[in-house]
């Protein structure tokens, strides 16, 4: 089996995470090394075995559909890095005409 | 002093929920600035809140400090990130404060953390460093370093820490606390930032066993707002506590007394499952398995989880958000980059890696695969024996800077808790002895929802 190797600069890009140089670099052999180690599971037959995804033994459970009381506006928007007329404001995203 | 005792002092008005609060606000400034435990305290507001307390319930005006991840309405939650640190207040109460709240404690105090739970140190905490109470050139473990050091520095009569991998149990340990991770289901973490969902519970750290028991009797139960949490009553804790464990049967896995464990450590866990004999127990070797694919399965789940979870700091809605930036990608890229540290970048792209097209199955669903057989492991193990007790961790607290540009090395660390979270189990922590000035825990494993013979047996080994 060939080493196992991130490229960290592209899969850092689908995650929205900018890095440096420096980090790049960095990450790297410390990633490789943790994916190398991750590996010892690939030897292992788990054929025909379910996946775990929960340790509960209940899940997807819904709770009533019932409305009440959601936080007030002022709560929502008291952490909002930049905000106008009781909205949040974020940089443009649709382009000019 | 325990939080029973305590709590006899303010029913007997020989102490009051104000002058409490302010002596602990004493401390914090003057124990410490040496230790580091703390990142924020309002005493204002506590005592605002111990103006009105009711005395006869439970927790009745006694101050309980909280892990930085847990939503205090009005108060920080820094998550021990840079992200969060600069701007954010708590919108709401976790229902786990709500549940303090109606048991007539007092939610006082901040304490530190590795960034969003990630580490086993409190050293990838973005804020500040966290010192051992027992030597102060050492870890006080991780990720609730600050829960644990400000409860064995006598700062804190007890905490709340959350446990993804071992990160209630392991600074427990390495402190000289009781630590107690819940199992899956058993405490809501609504209102706990989420680190890894499938994995994350909420539980108490405190002087001693009886302690424990106590608030977890406070914080268990469904929560609607959760929906892992389980409709289950919730027994009293208390009640069973000084059972014993004549009759009962100890699981000692061989696959957790192999090489690599102090000579030290081991001698101490192994005094303290002689102790649990020489009270009746039945010592019983038993096999678990898988337990050498833990480690690398947990840090394929724990990661994925993580990146799917952090994905919503995006400098949006709340926390650190880039200045100037060119277009929303940039917004999104960049302020990333500036509000996390190192090890929260490691796993967001290890995360990501391992859910992407055309590694999910080799990796992901592999991994779920022997998460499956991890569980099995322990489902065997308790069709024969009560409990499973292990040592917590291989060593006692290592020196801080000692793991710095390794990672993989500090995950391997973790090999003795991480099933537990695996699995869903619940598991506690007890002081076993020190090794020179060190303390050293032991680790007791129940089933599922076996919180009360787990604390029972805990007791025991307490003595």
């Amino acid at each position: 089996m060939s080493k196992p190797h991130i490229d960290v600069r592209y899969v850092a890009n689908l995650a929205r995470l900018e890095l440096n140089e420096a980090e790049v670099a960095e990450f790297q052999g410390q990633l490789d090394a943790i994916l190398g180690y991750v590996e010892t599971i690939s030897l292992l037959d788990v054929s025909g075995i379910e996946p775990t995804a929960y340790p509960s033994p209940v899940f997807d459970r819904m709770r009533d559909d019932e409305p009440h009381e959601s936080l007030p506006l002022a709560a929502v928007l008291q952490n909002a890095p930049d905000q106008a007329q009781n909205q949040i404001r974020v940089p443009k995203v649709v382009a000019d005409a | 002093m325990s939080l029973l005792s305590l709590r006899d002092q303010l029913r007997s008005g020989s102490v009051t929920p104000s002058g409490l609060l302010d002596d602990l606000a004493g401390k914090i400034v003057s124990r410490d600035p040496e230790i580091g435990a703390y990142l924020s305290h309002d005493l204002a507001a506590a005592k605002a809140e111990a103006a009105s307390v009711d005395l006869s319930l439970p927790l009745g005006g006694i101050p309980i400090a909280i892990k930085d991840n847990m939503n205090v309405l009005g108060q920080p939650c820094t998550c021990g990130s840079k992200f969060l640190s600069e701007n954010y207040t708590s919108p709401y109460d976790a229902t786990v404060i709500r549940k303090l709240r109606a048991a007539g404690a007092i939610p006082f105090g901040r304490l530190n953390m590795d960034e969003f739970a990630m580490g086993s140190a409190t050293e990838n905490s973005a804020l500040q460093i966290t010192r051992n109470p027992h030597d102060l050139d050492r870890i006080p473990g991780g990720s609730s370093g600050g829960s644990a050091a400000a409860v064995a520095s006598g700062t804190a009569f007890a905490a709340l820490g959350s446990d993804t991998g071992g990160s209630i149990r392991q600074p427990a340990s390495h402190c000289g606390i009781v630590g107690l991770k819940p199992s899956y289901g058993r405490v809501s973490r609504f209102g706990l930032v989420a680190f890894a969902s499938s994995l994350d519970q909420i539980g108490p750290m405190t002087q001693t066993v009886e302690d424990a028991a106590l608030l977890l009797g406070a914080i268990a139960g469904y929560d609607p707002q959760d929906s892992t949490s389980l409709d289950r009553p919730v027994p009293d804790y208390l009640a069973t506590l000084n059972d014993g464990v004549k009759g009962l049967k100890i699981g000692l896995p061989k696959e957790y007394f192999g090489d690599g464990i102090d000579p030290g450590v081991r001698e101490l866990v192994m005094a303290a499952a002689n102790k649990l004999a020489a009270a009746g127990a039945e010592l019983v070797e038993i096999s678990l398995p898988h337990t050498e694919y833990a480690v690398a399965t947990y840090y394929v789940i724990a990661p994925a989880e993580a990146s799917s979870n952090l994905s919503r700091f995006d400098g949006i809605r709340y926390g650190h958000r880039a200045a100037n930036p060119a277009d929303l990608l940039d917004l999104y890229r960049r302020s990333r980059e500036e509000g996390f540290g190192p090890e929260v970048k490691r796993r967001i792209i290890l995360g990501t890696y391992v859910l992407s097209s055309g590694y999910h199955d080799a990796y992901y669903t592999k991994a779920q695969k022997v998460r499956t057989l991890i569980r099995r492991d322990f489902e065997t193990a308790f069709e024969t024996v009560d409990a499973v007790l292990s040592p917590v961790a291989p060593s006692t607290a290592r020196k801080l800077g000692e793991s710095a540009h390794d990672p993989l090395r500090e995950y391997l660390s973790d090999i003795f808790t991480l099933a537990a979270n695996l699995a869903g189990n619940c598991a506690i922590s007890v002081p076993c002895g020190k090794v020179g000035q060190l303390p050293v825990g032991v680790q007791i494993l129940g089933p599922h929802f076996g919180e009360a013979k787990l604390l029972q047996i805990a007791k025991a080994v307490e003595g």
